[in-house]
């Protein structure tokens, strides 16, 4: 019997599964309020019933997919013209990003999307962080950011199209990178965080907040055991254990079952 | 009023006719004829149920275009890529005939899963590409409106192969193919697999080559569910019975070195239903023989291989059930989170299983030996393993505690180990996907592509797989892998 923080005994109790997620929600893990379930229902309905509501619904998703594989393709020209480490810049602030050369100062679009064009003249300075939050990033473009060889810090906080295949093709950096943070990816699990292996710099990793993680103080305890020279920061490794049945909660803050 | 009125003069004239038959022992029946009459008439009347004609919904239509025999994988792929290739919306009609609809003996879903593309043929290993990446955007290629999103659990962890020293240069020289077709391998010397791996014993091994990404394993249950899923979204017809007969018509035809030849077509499939001696007839102008491991059964239905040996007639499908069992232990001390699926040169194959130190594998005979299909036999092998240990020496399993093991099927081809794909020279409609000797389920959707566009175009569009034709059987040229597993 494990002992918990306050001297209670914890045993594991399975996590709860929140459900399915429609396939126009591409990675949204927010449970619907009242409103929004109504009109979800109203939608369903129609498109059991009326073909045209199908075929309509079914376009837009396309469309929006079609975005989103505009949004990640390929700077190869870029790339020949300005050098890898410009190409690669110039990609993660078109989607959002914040870009950091070496010895320079943060490079970030204001909220217009407009960014100074100062990077181009960069063309020998490598990159040295990328904060890539909130970026519609997927596996193709990847390519994009793998120019960028000698990154020090990555941070895909809350990217909703990262999933385990893009994890798996992170190994390219793993001469440079010193700090990774995954929190809050919707589509991120423990087969992906497997191959995080090969990051064997790794110093700093942050798997906090992974809805698609079955065990997440399990896999916390894993993924040390994997990289031990790297701080893992995110999960409690007590969170999933339930209080065993002979020690009633005294006060609120004692572990609370996931 | 009509009844009223007839009775009574019937009844007078038969009363008048014969005395003693007062309670209409004449056998008119009026009574009963007039019920029957009414229910007749009720049954007619729209707003009621006809019960005129029998009820047929679980057989298959009467007309298809295409029959595809096997519900597997690979039937479900090859029907897949038919809808999606067709010219025209609901151009073809798409019947898939399953014997065993909760495919308890399939290949497919007692498999293990893996993926892989350290391959030596080139087009296996173009295969494995192009499925890694019909995998990855599996939700673009099977989606449904209104279906959740697939989640095929698939682990990226990589194929490790350990090579001893007599087979180093061949893996050596497959490592290079490899490479030039675009797959993402690295060889390994003992001093470095020592470093990444410390669990593995290097004593015996030369050299390693590890698949860093597009390989891993995955849950061939959601693949099946998905294509089952989008089929019937798109229109395919899905049909449990078993093929019993194929009714043909021959043509004699001459060559140009003025040999008699014969070719025959399939016009007809016979579809028997379960536990019943009904079946039903379909019609149909092409059919695909994706039964796996039964499908030489299929064949010989079909006239393959009835005819003197050593000729093209005389030619039978040399693809047979191999069995091939696999285990479930758990070892507490065993290797972590980053194990891949690690492969040995003996055939002994093992990988992670979940979160909790449990294990998978199994090992694929050397010597070229039938396996009884029986159960005592696979009990027998748990205890040997126990025993034993089972590990030939590579990795070193510490008590481990045998949890459960299965049985599944190969489709094994006994002529080369390669699958067979494209139509049979002499039954012009009869098209193959079989024959994959294990590694069926990473190559579905490559396959069901290639056949599709045999089907549609006439020949193979993006991957060219002409060296897994029929013909290679007859002509005696083998197209061998040397990595199976």
């Amino acid at each position: 019997m494990t002992q918990g923080a306050n001297g209670q005994s914890l045993r594991l109790v399975a996590p709860m599964w929140n459900g399915t997620r429609g396939i126009h929600r591409l990675g949204g893990a927010v449970v619907p309020e009242g409103n929004q379930k109504k009109e979800r229902k109203m939608l369903q309905f129609l498109n059991n019933h009326f073909y045209d509501v199908e075929a309509l619904r079914g376009y837009l998703l396309q469309r929006e997919m079609s975005k989103v594989h505009l949004k990640n393709r390929s700077f190869t020209w870029l790339e020949e013209q300005h050098g890898p480490y410009s190409a690669g810049a110039f990609f993660i602030l078109k989607q959002g990003g914040a870009v950091k050369f070496r010895d320079k100062e943060w490079i970030r679009p204001d909220k217009y999307g407009h960014f100074s064009p100062e990077f181009w003249n960069f063309r020998e300075v490598p990159v040295e962080a990328v904060d890539a939050s909130d970026c519609e990033i997927n596996y193709e473009g990847l390519d994009n950011l793998l120019l960028l060889k000698e990154l020090q810090s990555l941070s895909l906080q809350r990217c909703p199209h990262v999933d385990d295949w893009c994890l798996s093709r992170l190994y390219p950096l793993a001469d440079s990178l010193q700090e990774l943070s995954l929190a809050g990816c919707p589509r991120v699990s423990e087969r992906g965080l497997a191959c995080l292996h090969h990051l064997q710099n790794l110093r700093r990793l942050d798997i906090s907040d992974l809805p698609a993680v079955s065990n997440p103080g399990l896999t916390q305890i894993l993924v040390e055991e994997m990289l031990p020279n790297c701080q893992v920061v995110g999960v409690d490794w007590a969170e999933g254990l339930k209080l065993g049945p002979e020690e009633q909660p005294q006060d609120t803050a004692s572990p609370v079952p996931a | 009023m009509i009844r009223r009125v007839l009775p009574h003069g019937l009844g007078r004239g038969l009363l008048t006719r014969r005395p003693g038959t007062r309670r209409g022992g004449f056998s008119l029946d009026w009574d009963g004829k007039v019920s029957e009459i009414k229910k007749k008439i009720k049954s007619i009347l729209p707003g009621t149920p006809c019960d005129v004609l029998p009820d047929t919904s679980h057989l298959p239509p009467e007309h298809s275009d295409v029959v595809v025999v096997g519900g597997g994988v690979l039937g479900l792929s090859v029907a897949y890529w038919l809808k999606q290739l067709e010219n025209r919306r609901g151009g073809m009609r798409v019947l898939v005939v399953e014997r065993d609809h909760t495919y308890s003996q399939a290949s497919t879903g007692l498999s293990v899963g893996g993926i892989c593309q350290q391959f030596s043929l080139p087009e296996n290993i173009q295969l494995s590409l192009f499925s890694a990446s019909f995998l990855r955007n599996i939700n673009e290629y099977l989606a449904v409106t209104n279906a959740p999103p697939l989640d095929l659990q698939f682990n990226p962890s990589g194929y490790l192969l350990l090579a001893s020293e007599k087979d180093a240069a061949a893996m050596e020289s497959n490592v290079k193919v490899q490479k030039q077709e675009g797959a993402k391998v690295c060889l390994m010397s003992p001093d470095q697999l020592r470093n990444k791996f410390p669990w593995i014993n290097t004593e015996g091994v030369a050299l390693a080559s590890y698949g860093m990404e597009n390989e891993g394993w995955f849950d061939p249950w959601c693949l099946l569910h998905g294509l089952r899923q989008k089929l019937m979204s798109m229109g395919v017809f899905f049909c449990q019975g078993e093929v019993t007969r194929f009714v043909t018509s021959s043509q004699r035809m001459m060559t140009t070195d003025d040999e008699m030849v014969t070719l025959k077509s399939i016009h007809e499939v016979h579809v028997k239903m379960d536990h019943s001696l009904e079946y039903q007839p379909v019609e149909c102008a092409i059919v695909i023989n994706a039964a796996g491991a039964w499908s030489a059964q299929i064949a010989a239905l079909a006239g393959i291989g009835k005819g003197p040996p050593g000729t093209l007639q005389g030619t039978k499908l040399p693809v047979e059930p191999r069995k091939r069992y696999v285990y479930v232990w758990h070892c507490p001390q065993g290797p972590g989170l980053e194990t891949p699926l690690v492969a040995d040169t003996s055939g002994a194959y093992f990988r992670r299983e979940g979160l909790g130190s449990n294990y998978l594998g199994g090992r694929s005979p050397a010597e070229v030996s039938r396996v009884g299909w029986d159960m005592l036999a696979r009990r027998h092998r748990i205890i040997v393993m126990k025993e034993s240990g089972f590990w030939p020496g590579s990795v070193c399993f510490v008590h481990p505690q045998v949890q459960t093991a299965w049985a599944g099927y190969y489709d094994y081809n006994t002529f080369d180990q390669n699958g067979v794909v494209g139509p049979h020279p002499l039954v012009v409609n009869m098209y193959f996907a079989t024959g994959f000797s294990g590694h069926g389920l990473q190559q579905a959707p490559g396959v069901g592509r290639a056949v599709a566009e045999m089907i549609l175009e006439g020949s193979f569009q993006t991957i060219d797989l002409s060296p897994f034709l029929f013909n290679r059987f007859y002509l005696g040229e083998k197209t061998q892998e040397n990595n199976i597993m």
